[in-house]
C-alpha cells in the first residue's frame, strides 16, 4: 500500500503521537469497553487475475479500447442519424426514430467511454490503495484565538461594541433598507385590483346564456335530455379579447339533467333548475381542478386531482374527499327562443377556499 | 554578456506536457492542489456512487437545458399553432407551448434533449433522495458532517423546485392543472394567501405571467444557487475525506482507499459517462411527458388519472389523505385545514430531517467526529426512526396514485384512500418496531458468529453418535468488521454544577433512554476468550 506522502510524512510523523489527542472529544454517552478488540491492521494485498495471468491482462486491454472504438462508432452513428432520419411534417414516426436513432448513437459514444475508463480503472490500474491520515477538521487553538483577537482587535478599532448609538442607529437602517426592495414586489399584480372583490364575481350575469364548451354555441333546453351531461361556458366568453382564460377558470360550468324526482332540491333553489337540468360551478372547491367526471347512474361527479366527489341530486354537497364545500350552483331558467340562460351570477365565490371569502 | 555565458550548455530535452505544465504553474500555481490532491484517497463502496448519481445528472440537466433555452419562449402569448404536429394545427395555446411542440417536432434531436433533460432531472431528484438515505441510515451525518447535511437538504428542496418550476414551463393541460393545484393551495393560507396567489400570478389565475416569472426561476436564480450548493457540498467532502466503513487497518484517523488519480478519476470519470450513458438510452426508447397529448391549458377539461411528476407525488397524495369537512369559518375568515394540515405536516416532517443530526448529537452528547460509517443495525433505534420516515413518505407518495390503484387493481376509491390514510398513520409505528427489532437480531447474530464462529457446513459424528456441526471461527480481519462498533448506553440523569435537574436534561435522559435502552454491546476479547474457554 501506497503511504500517501502529500500530507507531509513529517507532520505525519509529528501527529501520530498527537492524534488520539486531537480527536479527543466528549464521548458522550458512548461505551467504550477496556478489552475491545485491537485493528488487526491491513489484509495482505491480493493480486487480481489481470495482475497473475499476462493472457487476461491482454485481454482486459483488448476490451477496454474495443470500447472506446465503439464510442467513436457511436459517436458517428449519432451524427450519420441525424442526417438519415430527418423530422418530416405531419409524420410523428419520423419525430420517433430521429429521437431514437440519435439517442442509440449517444448512448454508444457515452457508454463505451463509460465502461471503458472503468474497466481499465478496474481491471488494469494498479491496485494499491493510498492512506490518508485524516486530521481534526477544527484548526489549531492558536489559530482560533487569533480569530478571536482579530474580532477584538476590530471591535476596540471601530468602536462597535463601544458605540451604542452608532451601532444601534446602523442596525436599524440595515433592517429597514430592504422595504423599498420588498414594496416594488407590489407590482406583480395589477395594482388597481382587489383579489377578494374579483374572485367573488364571473362572467355569468341575468340573462347571460349557456354555451358549449368550447365551440360556444349556446344551448336549448330541448337539446339537454335526460341523463346527459354538458361542458358549459358563458355565451361570448369565446369572443373575448383579454383574459379569456381567467373568465373561464371562474366561469366553467357542467349541466345535467336528472329526473325531477331524483332531484333533491334545497328549498329556496327550487327555482333554480329547469325540469330537471342544474347548472354547477365546475371549479372545486378544494384547490381548483375542474371537476370533470360525472357517473350518470350514480349522479356523482369526481374530481380527478384528489378525488372530492359531489353528489348531483343532493345539491352537490361534499360526499368523500378532502373538499368541504359543495360546488356553487348556478341559477338558470329558459328564455323566449327555448335557450337556458342564467338568472344571475353565481350567489357566492367559486372554486378554492381564500380567507376572505366569507 | 557575461551572464549568457554562464548559462547551463546543452539543454535538456524534455516533454511536451512537462513544459505545458510548468508554463501553468508558473502563471496558477495549480500544482498545489494538484500535489495536494492528486494521491488522496477516496473510500470505496457502492452506496457512495448515489451521490455521484446526482451530480452527474444535474452536469446532464445543466448542458441539455441550456440548450433548450435556445429555443423555448417563455412566453404565454396566444398563438395558433402552425408546427408539425398536425392533430394540434390551428389550435390557440401560448407561445411557450408553441415552442415546446416546436423543439419536439421541429428541432432534430430536440426531442432527444428535451427527453434527456426530463429524464435526468426525474434520475437528479431520485439520486438526491437515495443518497441522502445512505447518508442517513449509516450515521455519516455525524460530527464534523452536520452542517453539511443542512447544505444538501438544501439541495434536496431547491431541487424540487427546480423540478415543479420546470414541469410548469411548457404550458400544457398537465402542468397548468399542476399550477391550478397551487393557485389552490396557496389561497388556502390564512391571512397571505390571497394576495400571494395574485401576486403570484400576476392578477388572477391564470393570468399571463406565471410562465416567464418561473422561467427566471428555473433558469437563473435556482440554478445559481444549486451550482453554488453543491461546490460546497462537493467542497465540503474533500475538507472532511470521505467517511468509510469499518475494514482492517481502517481507522478514525486515516481514510482508506483508490488514489484519485489515476484509479478513481477513471472509476468515477467512466461512472460519469455510464450515468449519461444510460440517460442518453432511456431519452431514446421512453416518451415522458408528451405535453402534444395532453394539449394546451385550458381551466375546463382535464383527464383521468392526472399525476405530478413523482417527486411531488408525496404532496399530492397527502392532500387526498385529509378527511372530508375540514374547513371552517371563524371570526368571519375561512380557515383550510384540508390545506394547511398537509402543509403543516409536510413542514414539520422537512424540519425533523433536516435537525435529525442536532437531535442526536444532543442526546448521544458525543463531540468526537466520526469517520467510520455505521452499519444500519448497529443504530437500531436511528435505522428504524428511518424506516418509520421511509413509511410515511412513502404512504403519502402511494396516495398520489389513489386512484390509479384503484382503477387498476378493481377497489373502491374510498377504500384506498382509508387503507392509505392507516398506512401513512399508523405504518411508520409498525416499520420502526419492526425495524429496530430486525436490527437487535441481526447485532445479535454478528455477536454470536464473532463468539462462535460461523457454521462451516460439516457435520461430524462424535464417538458417543453425537452429530454436531463443526464452527468456522472467523479470521481476526473479519471479525474486526463485525467488533469494531461502539455502543451507548442510557443518559445516567445527574444534577448539575448547582445541583439541578434541568428540564432539558430530563428530555435529554428520556429520549437518550428511548434510543439506547435495547443495547447490544459488540463483543470484547474477554468475552471471545471466556466463549472459548466454556466451550473445553
Amino acid at each position: 500500500m501506497a503511504q500517501d506522502d502529500h500530507s507531509g510524512a513529517e507532520l505525519a510523523a509529528a501527529d501520530s503521537s498527537h492524534a488520539a489527542q486531537e480527536f479527543a472529544g466528549s464521548t458522550g454517552t458512548a461505551v467504550v469497553p477496556y478489552d475491545a478488540f485491537e485493528n488487526p491492521g491491513f489484509e495482505p494485498h491480493r493480486p487480481r487475475v489481470t495482475d497473475q495471468d499476462p493472457g487476461r491482462e491482454k485481454r482486459a486491454q483488448r476490451t477496454v479500447y474495443t470500447l472506446f472504438y465503439l464510442s467513436i462508432l457511436g459517436s458517428v452513428w449519432a451524427v450519420a442519424a441525424y442526417m438519415l432520419f430527418p423530422m418530416e411534417s405531419n409524420n410523428v414516426d419520423a419525430v420517433r426514430l430521429n429521437n431514437m436513432f440519435i439517442g442509440f448513437g449517444a448512448t454508444l459514444a457515452l457508454l463505451g467511454i463509460g465502461f471503458g475508463a472503468v474497466h481499465w480503472g478496474k481491471s488494469l490500474m494498479t491496485s494499491a490503495e493510498s492512506i490518508d491520515t485524516r486530521h481534526p477538521i477544527s484548526t489549531s487553538e492558536a489559530t482560533q484565538r487569533g480569530a478571536v483577537e482579530v474580532f477584538r482587535q476590530a471591535d476596540e478599532e471601530s468602536g462597535f461594541s463601544r458605540r451604542t448609538v452608532i451601532r444601534n442607529s446602523l442596525i436599524g437602517a440595515l433592517l429597514v433598507f430592504p422595504l423599498p426592495a420588498v414594496v416594488l414586489f407590489r407590482g406583480f399584480a395589477p395594482q388597481d385590483e382587489l383579489p377578494a372583490e374579483l374572485l367573488s364575481h364571473t362572467m355569468w350575469k341575468k340573462g347571460t346564456r349557456l354555451a358549449l364548451d368550447p365551440s360556444g354555441v349556446a344551448i336549448k333546453a330541448s337539446d339537454v335530455t335526460i341523463g346527459s351531461a354538458f361542458h358549459v361556458i358563458p355565451e361570448g366568453l369565446t369572443e373575448l379579447e383579454h383574459g379569456k382564460l381567467e373568465e373561464k377558470a371562474k366561469a366553467a360550468v357542467l349541466l345535467m339533467r336528472l329526473e325531477p324526482g331524483e332531484l333533491n332540491q334545497l328549498p329556496e333553489r327550487e327555482s333554480w333548475s329547469y325540469e330537471g337540468i342544474v347548472a354547477y360551478s365546475k371549479i372545486c372547491t378544494h384547490v381548483g381542478c375542474p371537476v370533470a367526471l360525472y357517473e350518470q347512474h350514480t349522479h356523482h361527479l369526481l374530481c380527478p386531482c384528489h378525488q372530492s366527489q359531489f353528489d348531483v341530486a343532493n345539491h352537490c354537497e361534499v360526499i368523500f374527499g378532502p373538499a368541504k364545500r359543495p360546488l356553487p350552483q348556478l341559477p338558470i331558467a329558459v328564455d323566449d327562443e327555448g335557450y337556458l340562460i342564467a338568472q344571475s351570477d353565481f350567489t357566492e365565490p367559486v372554486g378554492p377556499s381564500f380567507w376572505e371569502r366569507n | 554578456m557575461s551572464t549568457a555565458s554562464t548559462r547551463s550548455p546543452a539543454p535538456v530535452k524534455r516533454s511536451f506536457t512537462a513544459e505545458a505544465s510548468e508554463y501553468l504553474n508558473d502563471r496558477t500555481g495549480l500544482a498545489v492542489a494538484i500535489k495536494g490532491l492528486g494521491r488522496k484517497a477516496f473510500p470505496d463502496h457502492w452506496s457512495f456512487l448515489l451521490g455521484e448519481v446526482a451530480l452527474f445528472s444535474f452536469v446532464v440537466i445543466l448542458v441539455s437545458g441550456t440548450f433548450l433555452t435556445f429555443f423555448f419562449q417563455a412566453s404565454m402569448a396566444e398563438v395558433h399553432y402552425d408546427g408539425s404536429y398536425v392533430p394540434l394545427k390551428g389550435v390557440e395555446m401560448s407561445v411557450a407551448m408553441a415552442s415546446t411542440l416546436d423543439i419536439s417536432f421541429d428541432i432534430r434531436g430536440g426531442l432527444f434533449v428535451r427527453q434527456m433533460h426530463h429524464w435526468a432531472a426525474l434520475l437528479f431528484i431520485a439520486a438526491i433522495g437515495l443518497h441522502m438515505l445512505r447518508v442517513f441510515f449509516t450515521g455519516a451525518f455525524r460530527k464534523p458532517r452536520e452542517i453539511n447535511w443542512v447544505f444538501g437538504f438544501t439541495l434536496f428542496v431547491l431541487a424540487l423546485a427546480e423540478g415543479f418550476t420546470g414541469y410548469s414551463l411548457p404550458d400544457d393541460l398537465l402542468s397548468g392543472n399542476g399550477l391550478r393545484i397551487i393557485d389552490g393551495l396557496v389561497k388556502g393560507i390564512p391571512l397571505i394567501g390571497t394576495w400571494t396567489s395574485f401576486l403570484l400570478f400576476g392578477g388572477e389565475f391564470p393570468g399571463n405571467v406565471i410562465v416567464g416569472r418561473l422561467y427566471t426561476l428555473h433558469i437563473l436564480l435556482l440554478p445559481a444557487l444549486l451550482v453554488l450548493l453543491i461546490a460546497i457540498h462537493v467542497g465540503y467532502v474533500f475538507i472532511h475525506k470521505h467517511t468509510q466503513f469499518a475494514g482492517p487497518g481502517r481507522e478514525p484517523t486515516n481514510s482508506v482507499g483508490p488514489p484519485i488519480l489515476p484509479i478513481y478519476a477513471a472509476k468515477a470519470g467512466g461512472f460519469m459517462f455510464i450515468i449519461w450513458g444510460v440517460i442518453s438510452l432511456i431519452a431514446a426508447l421512453f416518451t415522458i411527458n408528451p405535453i402534444w397529448n395532453y394539449g394546451p391549458y385550458d381551466p375546463s377539461p382535464v383527464s383521468a388519472g392526472t399525476q405530478p411528476d413523482w417527486y411531488i407525488g408525496f404532496a399530492d397524495g397527502a392532500l387526498r389523505l385529509i378527511p372530508p369537512g375540514w374547513e371552517f369559518v371563524w371570526l368571519d375568515r375561512t380557515w383550510s385545514f384540508n390545506i394547511l394540515v398537509p402543509l403543516v405536516v409536510i413542514g414539520i416532517f422537512l424540519l425533523l430531517v433536516v435537525a435529525y443530526p442536532f437531535i442526536e448529537a444532543w442526546i448521544k452528547g458525543d463531540t468526537r467526529e466520526h469517520h467510520i460509517a455505521d452499519r444500519p443495525r448497529n443504530a437500531a433505534t436511528r435505522t428504524a426512526i428511518g424506516a418509520a420516515g421511509v413509511t410515511f413518505y412513502a404512504g403519502l407518495w402511494a396516495a398520489a396514485s389513489s386512484d390509479i390503484l384503484a382503477t387498476h387493481f378493481s377497489l373502491t376509491m374510498e377504500g384506498v384512500i382509508h387503507a392509505l390514510q392507516a398506512a401513512t398513520v399508523l405504518g411508520p409505528f409498525i416499520a420502526y418496531f419492526i425495524t429496530k427489532r430486525v436490527c437487535i437480531a441481526l447485532q445479535k447474530k454478528d455477536r454470536e458468529i464473532v463468539l462462535h464462529g460461523y457454521e462451516s457446513g460439516r457435520i461430524v459424528k462424535l464417538p458417543g453418535g453425537e452429530f454436531i456441526e463443526v464452527h468456522q471461527p472467523l479470521d481476526e480481519y473479519d471479525r474486526w468488521r463485525l467488533v469494531s462498533h461502539e455502543s451507548y448506553q442510557p443518559l445516567m440523569l445527574r444534577p448539575n454544577a448547582r445541583g439541578k435537574i434541568t428540564v432539558g436534561q430530563r428530555v435529554r435522559a428520556s429520549l437518550s433512554r428511548w434510543f439506547f435502552e435495547d443495547r447490544i454491546a459488540p463483543v470484547t476479547r474477554g468475552e471471545l476468550e471466556a466463549s472459548h474457554t466454556s466451550h473445553h
